[in-house]
């Protein structure tokens, strides 16, 4: 019999009911949830006269509705908006789960409040209504969007019902080039596989690329396994992860914390485990990425020149074809000549405390260019004081970048922060679908080092040659 | 939810791959606190401009698929996102079943607790159905869940897969919640036994 994989063995610790068929009931630890895919979920449990099931269990925050300026205190102008976080509001009180409202310091993008407050440690299951759950990937922890009645059906029964995935492992060898970060892996590998490549596996990410990487590095890389289509990416965990899990406030203390450590240090990957599909990158070979098109997997280094609609093959040709025609690009334009309007900074990819300290190192001594807007969003209110501890803040308003509040921001533009048509923005986001940061605008999704080096040159830029 | 029946409609063609949720119904209309009426913002984006008035030349605004029931569409499509809005917006719309090479797995999920069909068929045989499509509202493409068998105009048989459990669940319109509610004890008997063992989580 063959070992297990790190996916296996936390998926057997939380079978909770296998049918004949291998259909699961499976358990889930942690359920994190937020104001837009979670109203008709407490709607259906109302009209059932369910209670949830394990409140404690259940962590609520508002963030992709909540605007991210500094006077957001008055209140939310959009109607819409403002009545679904009222909701959430209210449905967090009614049902007793645990809550960070906006006003308080701990609101931010879930996903990484979740993590930051020790709510996600490793072994464990955790879901949300949201793709990027991937992100809490990075613990060890089996982490996976859901949709709505899935989230209504985790709040009655604390369970899912599940079909097993396959296994494949994602191993980034040897060491990364300076310049070259978490984020540059990750689309690296989306690059590599395409956004179906993953369907229907979980991916374990692994390697001394992945290794030396530090928690925010490795959320960066798990938060986009969904768009390589991954049910969840995995890394095993280890000291670096036990470091930072220690002391938040969530996580075990004392006898607990030992025992809790005796279990953690068995997850990981037997060396005779089946994988279903493996891909090995090399990570010296990695380079500053950015994408050209609108389809995360339109990757290219940033040496490279935007290619064109015959490069491709199949039905790629005709969907490169029009994300050309909208992004407004001619092929073979190198893409460090492509110039952008805005640049965002923040998102559950790219919004914790390490990418704004690799912002501010870009932008230290030096100003955002003449007719570029630039926006910094940090993930969290706690991230937000970090920085400003740190001196970052300070770089950044001295550069002439925009410092805001904690939330989802121009991510995914629900909230004020949005582009204009045929706007182009360097993006630490994980999406450039067409219209994800506002109607007609355009996305090209990079590093947070590297949207820096585009913010203080006016174009797409290669960061090396700033440092 | 509504049980699946067999149906027998018009097939709308959607070749372009990647097809996201972020086009299915752009993130403006995710602002509801209700799961109806998402069918008129529909692919908003696609489908209308900025002043509201609807692109000729979009597949589901042609007279002949406007009461399209099946889409046949290019790979990985419903990728992004995990919004349920998109299959609320598609099933509101009045789409039943979709076709294509692969979907992404949140979408595929949501497309059954919505009484929404989505079959993955090869290439070859989603380009025989897609050229089916193109025929317009004459041809109408059957999709008959009991005997996992669709039928083009032609009268083209081409057998698919369906998971045994979700094919029960949508023949029935059985609702999840109250399935997993008849396995209680195994929860709480799993519940007392993670508590001995993993006290901290």
């Amino acid at each position: 019999m063959s070992g297990k994989t790190l996916y296996d063995k936390i998926w057997d610790a939380h079978v909770a009911h296998e049918d004949e068929d291998g259909t699961s009931l499976l358990y889930i630890d942690r359920h994190l949830v937020h104001e837009v895919t979670s109203p008709q979920a407490f709607e259906g449990l109302r009209l059932a006269g369910r209670p949830v099931h394990a409140p404690d269990k259940t962590i609520a925050v508002p963030d992709h509705n909540v605007p991210t300026t500094l006077d957001r205190a008055k209140g939310i102008d959009n109607e819409e908006s403002r009545i679904q976080v009222d909701a959430l509001d209210k449905n967090a009180r009614d049902f007793g789960i645990n809550y960070y409202p906006v006003d308080d310091v701990r609101q931010g993008i879930v996903h990484i409040v979740g993590p930051e407050q020790g709510w996600t440690l490793p072994g464990m299951t955790v879901v949300c209504g949201d793709s990027h759950t991937a992100t809490h990937g990075a613990f060890g922890a089996l982490a996976h969007g859901i949709g709505t009645s899935e989230v209504e059906h985790v709040l009655a029964t604390q369970t899912l019902i599940q079909q097993k995935s396959k296994n494949m492992k994602v191993e980034i060898t040897g060491k990364l080039k300076p310049g070259v970060t978490a984020k540059d892996i990750t689309l690296a590998v989306i690059g590599e596989t395409g956004t179906a490549g993953g369907t229907g596996y979980v991916i374990e990410y692994c390697g001394e690329a992945i290794r030396d990487l530090s928690m925010e590095g490795r959320m960066t890389v798990c938060n986009m396994a969904i768009e390589g289509g991954a049910r969840a990416g995995l890394i095993a965990p280890d000291e670096t992860t036990f470091e930072y899990v220690k002391g938040r406030p969530h996580a075990p203390k004392g006898a607990q914390w030992e025992a809790a450590l005796t279990w953690w240090k068995t997850l990981y990957s037997d060396d005779d485990a089946h994988w279903d599909k493996v891909i090995t990158l090399k990570g010296e070979e990695i380079e500053p990425v950015v994408t050209w098109g609108t389809s995360p997997e339109d990757v290219l280094p940033i040496s490279g020149k935007v290619p064109a609609p015959e490069d491709f093959k199949g039905g790629k040709v005709e969907a490169a074809k029009r994300a050309l025609d909208y992004m407004g690009l001619q092929p073979g334009t190198p893409l460090d000549q492509i110039k952008v309007d805005a640049v965002f900074v923040g998102s559950c990819t790219n919004g914790r405390i390490e990418d704004l300290r690799e912002v501010a190192k870009i932008l230290k001594g030096r100003k955002v260019a003449d007719g570029v807007r630039m926006m910094i969003v940090p993930g969290s209110g706690l991230v937000r004081e970090q920085a400003e501890a740190e001196g970052l803040a300070e770089i950044f308003v001295e550069a002439g970048a925009d410092w805001r509040l904690a939330g989802c921001s121009m991510c995914l533009a629900m909230n004020p922060d949005q582009l204009a048509p045929e706007e182009r923005c360097a993006s630490t986001s994980n999406r450039n679908f067409e219209g994800r940061q506002g109607f007609k605008g355009r996305t090209h999704l990079m590093s947070p080092a590297m949207a820096a080096a585009a913010a203080v040159t006016g174009h797409l830029t290669d960061v090396r040659d700033l440092t | 939810m509504d049980k699946f029946e067999k149906i027998t409609g018009i097939a709308a063609p959607m070749p372009l791959v990647n097809i996201d949720t972020d086009m299915i119904i752009p993130k403006i209309f995710l602002k509801t606190i209700k799961r109806s009426g998402l069918g008129v913002n529909l692919f908003d984006e696609m489908r209308y401009d900025r002043e509201g008035n609807e692109n000729a030349d979009f597949v589901l605004n042609k007279p002949q698929y406007r009461q399209a029931e099946i889409l046949v569409a290019g790979d990985n499509f419903g990728c992004g996102s995990s919004r349920e809005h998109a299959p609320w917006a598609l099933g509101d719309f009045g789409i039943k079943a979709i076709v294509s090479t692969s979907f992404a797995d949140i979408f595929f999920n949501n497309c059954f607790k919505n009484g929404i069909l989505p079959i993955v068929l090869p290439q070859e045989q989603v380009d025989v159905l897609m050229a089916d499509a193109e025929k317009g509202a004459n041809a109408r493409m059957s999709v008959d869940l009991e005997n996992q068998l669709i039928t083009t105009s032609d009268g083209v048989e081409i057998p698919f897969e369906v998971d045994a459990f979700r094919k029960h669940c949508l023949l029935n319109g059985l609702d999840d919640i109250g399935l997993t509610l008849e396995k209680k004890a195994a929860i709480d008997s799993f519940e007392a036994k993670a508590a001995q063992e993993r006290p901290w989580v």
